[in-house]
């Protein structure tokens, strides 16, 4: 679920209150937006691709909001990772994260073609 | 109230919404799309990444005869030749929008597009064209003339607590399948509003009993990208390894062990050439593992079966004609709205089959509703009747129900494996019951709100299409006597050849199941042949 806005980041450009596919943040005039209907959130991680200020983070966990420690995730270099690994904005032009999804099918092509585990079946019905 | 009028009004604007608005304003009409969330996040494809079923003419029919044969008898091998064309000749078409790469070999490759990148691209294309794009704009329920035909849909801006209508000469339903919340990635908008919408106005659907495809994620996640567990081993709470096969059987084995105690899964057997560029394939498939501390590669982490329902199931709004025209005039249906047994049949289209139908079922029906809507006009002089029903007006009662508590209900019948991966007429018959009493309290309460509480009547407008839905799909499943591709009756485990046809169904307060007596008529020797 989403889990923070760093507002020492965030510029107030209400991105995130406009692609948000499930409407949880509301723009806030002269702040950065609130998280109004966090258990809307379906951590798509959308919110993070379209935050060119790298000030959002959403946490995995589907279930349950869970307690995040902002300084661990500022420290562990989480934000913007996903807008980066896709390649967006002023990353661009780098040809380390140009988009690679089209290798996705020779992926499915290579695993069909690895020999299976080996596995004992089982002696029950 | 904020007021519209358009040729052709799209409800969705995922994948399906975005190829029939394309192909509606090509066709020179007035086009408006009106998502429920935003036009290029929302829908299961955004957050995903489609490949498409992408098959050069020399291979096609050998492809389509697989694929026929698979589909066990009920998919139509003219449609199936119909979306392959149709896809092979429009996805060039985006170059200009999308930065189609070139393999190693050189060759540009146009069967497989990023999610993000490629509904961003949709939504510039739509731009382009003239298209309107009402954002955060859910659609409630349907305006009908006196004759029964579609005269528009009405909704709430949702982010500035204003409703909306929008009066049309045609309407594109193309608001995804329904996952039940299950959580599916990218699934949460998919509540199974349109097929509710259609039904007031008298729509049938067909194949909603093959409803019972499930996808695995990490247990604490809604990550249902499936690529990387092609490459899965999966081993049970005292660390035996699972016998599970590849492909649409590792279903039924991993569902009966988890039914038995939790399931661990390794990615180990993913070679390291795949998982460095990992995260440039599929950037967002490792971000759950990385925020928890867990290494998929070497370390095992649980995992869990998601429901798909229909999306990834098969099941929505009966097509009546070769423009997916639904069986009421002027209500056209795209991509996982509507039914996929025309091309799947009984199993599940998976992502390149449902990515080519998505394109060429949102590009005939916006072609098509264009064209209408120059015959039809939009007759915006008439007075139409706005027809939603069931958590919108209700018959009794002026209360918000409990839409949480309605939900959670919903789900423990809809989503257990137990009732409907393995599926027998006793389970599906309480479950029934059950969803017959949610019905009458979603139909029996609620309160129409859209001005000042418009998150709050969406969301009871939303469940009362969640029940609405799992009480469609379970009457399918029950009257389909047999097992019969994603469809398991453990009362009824062999396919019985009685039943090799298209099972329909609808209506609210009674819910009706027939047989379709127009599906193809062939034998799987003369499909294989």
């Amino acid at each position: 679920m989403i889990a923070l806005i760093f507002s020492d980041r965030c510029t107030q450009c209400t991105r995130c209150v406009d692609i948000c596919p499930t409407n949880v943040f509301d723009a806030v005039p002269d702040q950065p937006p609130a998280i109004a209907r966090q258990n809307d959130c379906e951590t798509c991680f959308m919110c993070e691709l379209y935050c060119q200020a790298d000030a959002i983070y959403v946490e995995p966990e589907i279930e349950r909001a869970v307690p995040v420690d902002a300084q661990q995730v500022l420290d562990a270099g989480l934000l913007g990772q996903f807008r980066r690994d896709s390649g967006w904005d002023e990353w661009s032009a780098d040809p380390q994260y140009s988009n690679q999804h089209w290798r996705m099918d020779e992926v499915f092509t290579l695993a069909r073609a690895m020999p299976r585990p080996v596995v004992e079946e089982e002696t029950t019905p | 109230m904020a007021y519209y009028e358009a040729d052709v009004l799209v409800i969705g604007g995922g994948l399906a919404g975005a190829w029939a608005a394309v192909g509606a304003a090509r066709e020179g009409a007035r086009v408006i799309l009106a998502d429920k969330g935003y036009f290029g996040t929302s829908g299961v494809t955004a957050a995903a990444g489609p490949g498409h079923w992408w098959v050069p003419p020399a291979q096609r029919e050998e492809a389509i005869a697989k694929r026929a044969e698979a589909g066990e008898g009920l998919a139509d091998p003219r449609w199936m030749a119909r979306i392959i064309d149709k896809t092979w000749d429009t996805l060039p078409t985006l170059a200009d929008y999308y930065s189609f790469p070139q393999n190693d070999k050189g060759l540009t490759v146009y069967r497989s597009l990023r999610g993000p990148e490629y509904l961003r691209a949709m939504r510039k294309l739509a731009e382009d064209l003239g298209v309107q794009i009402l954002d955060q704009s859910p659609a409630l329920e349907l305006l009908l003339h006196g004759d029964d035909s579609v005269a528009g849909a009405r909704g709430v801006h949702r982010q500035r607590n204003e409703s909306w209508a929008v009066r049309a000469g045609a309407v594109v339903l193309a608001t995804g399948g329904c996952a039940f919340l299950s959580p599916l990635l990218g699934a949460n908008n998919n509540t199974g509003d349109g097929y509710l919408m259609a039904a007031e106005a008298g729509a049938e659907l067909s194949g909603m009993e093959f409803s019972a495809y499930y996808t695995v994620s990490p247990v604490y996640s809604s990550m249902t990208r499936s690529m990387s567990y092609a490459f899965a081993r999966y081993f049970d709470a005292s660390g035996r390894e699972l016998s599970v096969p590849m492909g649409p059987p590792a279903t039924a084995v991993l569902a009966r062990a988890m039914l038995a105690g939790p399931v661990f899964c390794s990615l180990d057997r993913m070679p390291e050439h795949v998982r460095v560029r990992l995260p440039q394939i599929s950037p967002n498939f490792l971000l759950p593992f990385v925020r928890k501390g867990i290494d998929p590669f070497t370390q095992r982490f649980e995992v869990k079966l998601r429901g798909e329902g229909t999306v990834r199931g098969v099941g929505g709004l009966r097509i009546a004609d070769d423009d997916c025209q639904t069986t009421v005039s002027g209500l056209y249906a795209a991509g996982d709205a509507a039914t996929r047994e025309l091309i799947a049949g009984a199993i599940s289209g998976g992502g390149n089959q449902n990515s080519a139908w998505a394109l060429s079922s949102g590009l005939w029906s916006g072609r098509a509703a264009a064209r209408r809507a120059r015959e039809s006009g939009i007759r915006a002089d008439r007075s139409v009747e706005a027809i939603g029903a069931a958590g919108l007006r209700p018959a009794h009662g002026d209360e918000h129900i409990d839409t949480d508590e309605v939900i959670r209900s919903v789900q423990n019948e809809m989503l257990p494996y137990d009732k409907n991966i393995f599926r027998s007429a006793p389970v599906l018959q309480n479950s029934l019951q059950v969803l017959d009493q949610l019905w009458l309290e979603v139909r029996d309460s609620g309160r129409n709100d859209s001005d000042n509480n418009p998150s709050k009547t969406v969301r009871q407008r939303e469940t009362a299409a969640l029940v609405a839905t799992g009480r469609w799909c379970y009457s399918a499943a029950l009257a389909r006597q047999e097992t019969r591709g994603m469809h398991r009756r453990t009362d009824a485990p062999q396919r019985d050849e009685a039943f090799t046809h298209r099972i329909l169904t609808g209506g609210l307060d009674k819910v009706w199941t027939r047989a379709d007596a127009s599906t193809p008529q062939q034998s799987p020797e003369e499909i294989a042949a």
